[in-house]
């Protein structure tokens, strides 16, 4: 029996006002990925799923590392969401 | 002893003179110290802009500079870098980054400071939000920033 993880997810910048939210924690069956994470979030329709197209340009950084998108996740891994950085 | 590399995300203004300082007296062997500072401009994309507001992703911000000053020593003979980016409210004008890179001779210093920056704008997590006369917006990401990084894959 596969437990569920618990993972804790961040939203910055235009993407954090988009979804009016700033971090959240969501549980997934494991064994989860960043793709599984992603689809999951997409299902919530509405800005959810048009932010998170295949079509949109945004990163995933799990354990503050930008990651691909078959990057397993864990129980407690910080997974955060954001769009191409422009600082500088 | 002093740390060779300082790594600051910060609010405030920073004083050029006093970092430059630091670290030329890290080591007499230094020869060349290679600045670059970045300034909010009072326009962008063809609008003139009287605000800006600096975000970023606090513990990542930090570990992304680090990674890549690490990656810059081991490109080049540096003998001290130091990085200070702000965040928050800038007006235009302000100075938002400054990069500072010692070495033996200038070829290494500016060649360093240059890829610190070149890195620096499309890896480290900070995101602009300017205020227009038409309201605020998000920067949008530069290919040619992409294109900048990309030439020292070479």
């Amino acid at each position: 029996m596969l437990n569920p993880a618990a993972l804790n997810l961040l939203y910055f910048a235009r993407l954090r006002e988009a979804f009016g939210r700033d971090r959240e924690t969501v549980v997934m069956p494991e064994p989860a990925t960043v793709d599984g994470l992603l689809a999951m979030l997409q299902g919530r329709g509405g800005v959810w799923a048009d932010e998170l197209s295949a079509g949109r340009n945004f990163r995933v950084a799990v354990n503050q590392t930008v990651s691909g998108r078959d990057q397993p996740l864990r129980a407690g891994d910080e997974v955060a969401i954001f769009p191409p950085v422009t600082g500088g | 002893m002093a740390e060779r590399d300082r790594i600051a995300v910060q609010t405030a203004a920073f004083d050029v003179g006093a970092e430059t300082a630091r670290l030329a007296a890290l080591d007499r062997g230094i020869g060349a110290i290679a600045s670059f500072v970045g300034l909010m401009r009072d326009q962008n994309n063809g609008d003139a802009v009287q605000a800006m507001t600096l975000e970023h992703y606090p513990g990542m911000t930090e570990s992304a500079l680090a990674d890549i000053v690490a990656e810059a020593h081991g490109r080049w003979a540096l003998m001290g870098t130091t990085v200070i980016h702000r965040v928050g409210p800038l007006h235009p004008g302000d100075p938002i980054v400054l990069v500072l890179t010692a070495s033996a001779h200038r070829g290494e210093a500016f060649a360093a400071c240059e890829f610190i920056m070149d890195y620096l704008k499309t890896r480290a997590p900070f995101w602009k939000h300017e205020t227009t006369a038409s309201g605020g917006r998000w920067v949008e990401a530069r290919d040619s920033d992409d294109n900048a990084a990309a030439r020292w894959n070479r």
